[in-house]
């Protein structure tokens, strides 16, 4: 599953990153060592194997459905590339 | 007053509650050793001395006042992915540079509580994708170690490599760290220090910069396996605001130091012994078993037969999960943001390019690779299944022992910029630590002997689930029948 230049210029736009065109063939082969690597994994045999999401064997806690937090504007627009009266500032989308 | 700093952190807490010096005293000379050392080690990427000073200052009032803490004027590095309260937080990525939580991590919170003094945040591989700490957007951290055959520079693994250089190099009685993969074992065993990863769902993750979320987890590094215990004790809670936080109680786990390990079940897996190993890994660990067993343990054979695929199956997982978590990135809330962008699209990617380093980048891609339409079944969801199948080794190998002896890392440490040319060799490093992190189970690196360099090498003895306890009186066993005192020469 030999992965080419296009594929990858597929993944990277899926995990949204501008890679340069310089970067495409590069990265293909390192993923493709990478994938021929974790292609062992098909040796495995997972007949009737439930896939492992997590360790933790616990059911999800619910707690009242409640407000208890709140009223901090400016603590959550501290970091904001750009804010202006109490809102985040973003360029903008829709012309 | 420069001999404070090399004292264990059981020791300095016990001085610090005798009075014989004060927090005050205790952290100007950590400071002082940071001044003097961090422009060849890099170990910190912010220093809060200050602050630092502040909360020793509180300290010794508290201690005064008869009200001190567990933790109580120990000064400590913070790794620099747990967010801290109005402290830069960056995760070692230029994506963060800036960033200032405005909230504390639980794992932080609790050290304060504790009395804890914060020295300053420390280095780490960017976003805690690394094995050497060379990802970090602040440059590489330097090894306090020296090889006898080279004065080249080495790296003290990673991600958690400013927390293993410092601890190494005394510049903080402990440090807190993370792992995903063997974050904080590797590290350790390169620095002839201990690392602890408990359980699982025992420290909160809430306010970690998150980067596989069912395998990151919180720990210590330390000089001791009581300082670890010790340490890791604070670090634990149970935790509303983390949905897989264990709701269990935190034992005292400094009452299993020095626990005779007399008929304790030691396992070693015939699947660790691994192609091309070094004749020194392998002759440590037949030491580890002698040691144990002269303490009287039983060495029993046992066999984890899908050890070979934890690696791949972790190189799918961790991606996967990382891809997804990372998406938060997108330059409109907090972090960097692109300038000069057409469109939206062109903004995220924009913005991701720049703030990214080139690992990260690798692994986002990949995880966004195994999770598209066609591949998610072939590649994530048969991964989970392998994970299962790890996992299900270790519940059968419960059945005949109580912990589980392996080396920690396939070498010693090596020099910056040894094994970037091929990614695999790099992720070769955690082989024998992703195990624990798959199964979710308890393991520590205990220092335990030099290579033919002078080198520290690393075991590990891996527990049951919650069963830090006996892992912890394995671990001590081992520290004491080795006896392990070398200190690198300094040269910073």
């Amino acid at each position: 599953m030999a992965v080419d230049s296009a594929t990858v210029k597929k993944a990277a736009h899926l995990a949204r990153i501008a890679l340069p065109e310089e970067r495409l063939e590069p990265m293909a082969q390192e993923l493709n060592g990478i994938l021929a690597w974790i292609e062992q994994l098909n040796e495995v045999d997972v007949e009737g194997v439930e896939p492992m999401t997590s360790n933790v064997e616990q059911p999800l806690r619910l707690r009242d459905d409640v407000v208890t937090d709140g009223a901090k504007v400016e603590a959550v627009l501290s970091n904001a590339p750009k804010a202006a009266d109490g809102f985040f500032v973003v360029p903008k989308v829709v012309e | 007053m420069s001999d404070l700093t090399s004292l264990t952190l059981k020791a300095a807490l016990d001085g610090l509650k005798s009075k014989a010096f004060s927090s005050a005293e205790l952290t100007q000379a950590f400071l002082a050793n940071i001044e003097a050392a961090n422009p060849r080690l890099n170990a910190y990427v912010e220093v809060t001395a200050d602050r630092a000073l502040e909360m020793a200052r509180a300290s010794d009032a508290r201690i005064a006042s008869g009200e001190a803490g567990a933790l109580e004027g120990a000064p400590l590095g913070i790794k620099d992915l747990f967010c801290t309260d109005g402290v830069q937080t960056t995760a070692g990525s230029n994506m963060l540079r800036g960033f200032v939580p405005p909230y504390e991590s639980t794992v932080t919170a609790n050290l304060w509580r504790d009395g804890a003094v914060m020295l300053g945040k420390l280095n780490m591989d960017e976003f805690a994708m690394g094995s050497s700490n060379e990802t970090s957007a602040f440059g590489p951290v330097v090894n306090p170690w020296k090889s006898k055959a080279s004065n080249a520079d080495l790296t003290p693994g990673g991600s958690s490599g400013g927390s293993a250089s410092a601890v190494a190099a005394d510049l903080c009685l402990a440090a807190t760290a993370s792992d995903t993969g063997g974050s904080i074992r590797q590290p350790a065993a390169f620095t002839g220090t201990v690392g602890v990863k408990p359980t699982y769902g025992r420290a909160s993750r809430y306010g970690m910069v998150a980067f596989a979320s069912s395998l990151d987890q919180a720990g210590p590094i330390a000089k001791t396996v009581e300082d670890a215990a010790l340490l890791l004790r604070s670090m634990c809670s149970f935790d509303e605001k983390d949905s897989t936080s264990l709701e269990v109680e935190t034992p005292d786990w400094t009452a299993a130091v020095g626990k005779s390990v007399k008929g304790l079940r030691v396992g070693v897996p015939a699947e660790y012994v691994m192609d091309g190993m070094p004749a020194e890994i392998l002759n440590l660990w037949e030491q580890g078993q002698a040691w144990l067993k002269d303490a009287g343990a039983e060495i029993v054979p046992i066999s984890l037969p899908h050890t070979k695929y934890a690696l791949p199956a972790y190189y799918i997982v961790a991606p996967a999960e990382a891809s997804s978590n990372l998406a938060r990135y997108d330059g409109m809330r907090f972090g960097h943001r692109a300038e000069g962008a057409k469109s939206l699209g062109d903004l995220y990617e924009k913005t991701r390019a720049e703030g990214f380093g080139k690992e990260v980048q690798r692994r986002l891609t990949i995880g966004a690779y195994v999770l598209s339409a066609g591949f998610y079944d072939a590649f994530y969801v048969r991964a989970l299944k392998v994970r299962r199948r790890i996992a299900q080794d270790f519940d059968e190998a419960w059945k005949a022992c109580d912990v589980v002896l392996t080396p920690s890392t396939p070498s010693a440490a090596f020099a910056i910029g040894d094994k970037q040319i091929d990614p695999i060799t790099m992720y070769l490093n955690d082989v024998f630590t992703v195990t624990a992190n798959l199964a979710g189970l308890p393991g520590v690196s205990v220092p335990a002997g030099l290579d033919a360099g002078g080198l520290p090498l690393g075991l590990q003895v891996i527990g049951r689930a919650l069963d830090e306890a006996t892992m912890f009186s394995a671990a001590a066993a081992l520290e004491q029948a080795a006896g392990f005192t070398a200190r690198p020469e300094k040269w910073w």
